[in-house]
């Protein structure tokens, strides 16, 4: 069996005195798309954060394409190729839509940036008509949409998606689960992602973790998950299956 | 009328020299949210290397006039940027994550110790430069009032214009302005596409250090005197300016400025020079009553 393309190991995240993470082994392969999912406070963006080293670990160690990157800085984890759409999208409100796209450049060959932004526009027509329009006036989804856009700028070896459907429209969710198929089958794009909107994202995922108050307490493939009479008492059933985020 | 517009052409480059300090108060601000007390001083050891620098090249010999202007433009510069960026790497940075007060508290101590340091190694008396940019045009007059508009006036706003547009330039078109912009807004997000937010913030030190020491300079030509006292004056006012014009605004800063040095000469012109600070404070006052982000700031709501 390869190395898997990240791996995190007995990693311990702490904000001041509370211990967000109690000891998370998990394990990104090449070519797969691997969700987390958890109940709010569970610590599922905390573990996306401390992949960039913010908050860093305490104890632990993460690794990518062989690399420990744990006490790396963030941005030299960013030339790593690893992207990130973080929680609240984080769209610099101020900027236009094209220099949005333009930070998201920040470590790639500058040499392809027009054949990048063809590319992401593609994906998400709606931000083409926007380009000069500020990030900040953007709507909700289109931030989202942004947020996604903003990250592939870099060519990502692997893409986070800290919960990439919350508010959305159920169709727009849709079509950003879709295109993240997309992105996996054609590019071969890595992808972790964590959701709440847990059917969808067990349904799209090779591969699921459910973190319970900094641990993890469960994996599987997203099949095995969607199973699990736990997972579907504790994130499938009660009318959750749509309704998260508003 | 011949007075206003001669006052006019005094405030207009006093402005000029408060504008230039005011763009590293607000570019500091915006980065990384502290007020840089320190900034001022930064300002006035900029005037003293370039006195220094002056009077070394008189000292051996340079006598053009423009060579010797470029070379300290070019030394005073350098060596500023240099304070700039120590003062930032050793009294702000390991402080950043720290409790919000202890970066404003290291900065009065850099304040403190820029003064002593200057007054200890300089003296406390005023050094006089010898007037190095002389001339003057007389624009028009009439009952024997002539309105004069001195070379070193010319050379002062020139320069400041270009500086502005050029830096104006800087921040929105290139790659360095961006990144200072995309810290400004999000330094966290910055920083997880790549930028190295360490190495952004220095520069803009630097940068605003580099530009203090232009104010520096043209302060030095301008009153022919400097003295280790200055940068805590044209501090507090170019200050203000930021904030009149709107903390974290550029264009704000420019305004803000402008708007310092025309307060302050025209009331010194028409009501009374003792209280020309105070004039210029309470319109400070005025201003943020009603406008609290100040004329061009924005309101932080829009800060998502
Ligand atoms: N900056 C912070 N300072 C202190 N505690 C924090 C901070 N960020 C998160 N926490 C705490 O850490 C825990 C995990 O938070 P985290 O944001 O990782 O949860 P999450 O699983 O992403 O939740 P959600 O689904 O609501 O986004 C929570 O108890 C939260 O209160
Ligand atoms: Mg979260």
């Amino acid at each position: 069996m390869t190395e898997p393309l990240l791996s995190i190991r007995g990693v311990e995240t702490f904000y001041g005195n509370i211990m967000a993470l109690k000891g998370i082994d998990l394990n990104v392969n090449e070519g797969e798309i691997v969700t987390l999912i958890g109940a709010n406070g569970s610590g599922k963006s905390t573990l996306m954060m401390t992949i960039f080293g913010n908050p860093r670990a305490s104890k632990g160690a993460i690794t990518f394409d062989g690399r420990d990157i744990t006490q790396m800085p963030s941005h030299e984890i960013a030339r790593l190729h690893i992207a990130q759409s973080p929680e609240g999208r984080r769209i610099f409100p101020h900027m236009t839509v094209l220099e949005n796209l333009q930070m998201g450049a920040t470590v790639a060959d500058p040499t392809h940036f027009d054949e990048d932004v063809k590319r992401v526009c593609t994906l998400f027509p709606l931000l083409e008509q926007r380009m000069r329009q500020r990030g900040g006036t953007l709507s909700g989804g289109e931030q989202q949409m942004l947020a996604i856009a903003r990250a592939l700028m870099s060519r990502p070896r692997l893409l986070l998606l800290d919960e990439p459907s919350l508010g959305l429209a159920p169709m727009l969710a849709q079509q950003i689960f879709r295109t993240i198929r997309e992105l996996n089958v054609r590019d071969r794009l890595t992808v972790f992602l964590v959701e709440q909107n847990a059917f969808h994202a067990l349904k799209l995922a090779h591969r699921g973790y459910v973190i319970v108050n900094g641990e993890i307490t469960l994996s599987g493939t997203g099949h095995e998950l969607l199973a699990r009479p736990e997972v579907r008492a504790a994130y499938l059933d009660g009318g959750r299956r749509e309704a998260h985020g508003a | 009328m011949e007075y206003f517009v001669q006052q006019l052409i005094i405030g207009i480059t006093l402005g000029s020299i408060y504008g230039l300090i005011a763009i590293g108060y607000t570019m500091v601000y915006g980065i990384i949210g502290m007020i840089n007390f320190a900034h001022g001083d930064v300002f006035m050891v900029g005037g003293f290397i370039a006195l220094i620098a002056f009077l070394a090249l008189l000292a051996i010999g340079v006598t053009s006039i423009p060579i010797a202007l470029f070379l300290v433009l070019l030394i005073a510069m350098a060596l500023t940027a240099l304070y700039g960026w120590t003062v930032e790497r050793f009294a702000y940075r390991p402080l950043r994550h720290s409790y919000r007060l202890a970066p404003l508290i290291s900065a009065i101590g850099m304040s403190i110790i820029l003064q002593n340091y200057v007054q200890i190694a300089q003296g406390a008396r005023v050094k006089p430069l010898p007037p190095i940019v002389t001339g003057s045009h007389t624009l028009m007059s009439s009952d024997g009032f002539d309105v004069e508009l001195s070379n070193i006036q010319i050379i002062v706003v020139l320069t400041t214009v270009a500086l502005m547009v050029s830096f104006s330039w800087l921040v929105a078109k290139t790659r360095l302005g961006r990144d200072m912009r995309a810290c400004e807004q999000d330094l966290k997000m910055a920083s997880l596409l790549g930028v190295n937010i360490d190495r952004t913030i220095s520069l803009t030190f630097v940068i605003g250090a580099a530009l203090a020491s232009v104010a520096g300079i043209m302060y030095l030509l301008y009153y022919g005197v400097i003295d280790f006292y200055i940068g805590f004056v044209a501090g507090v006012k170019a200050f203000t300016a930021a904030v009149l014009g709107g903390i974290g605004s550029l264009p704000g800063a420019m305004l803000g400025g402008l708007l310092i040095g025309l307060i302050e000469t025209f009331w010194s012109a028409y009501f009374s020079i003792e209280y020309k600070d105070v004039a210029a404070f309470s319109i400070l006052i005025v201003v943020l009553i009603f406008l609290p982000t100040g004329i061009l700031g924005r309101p932080e709501v829009e800060k998502v």
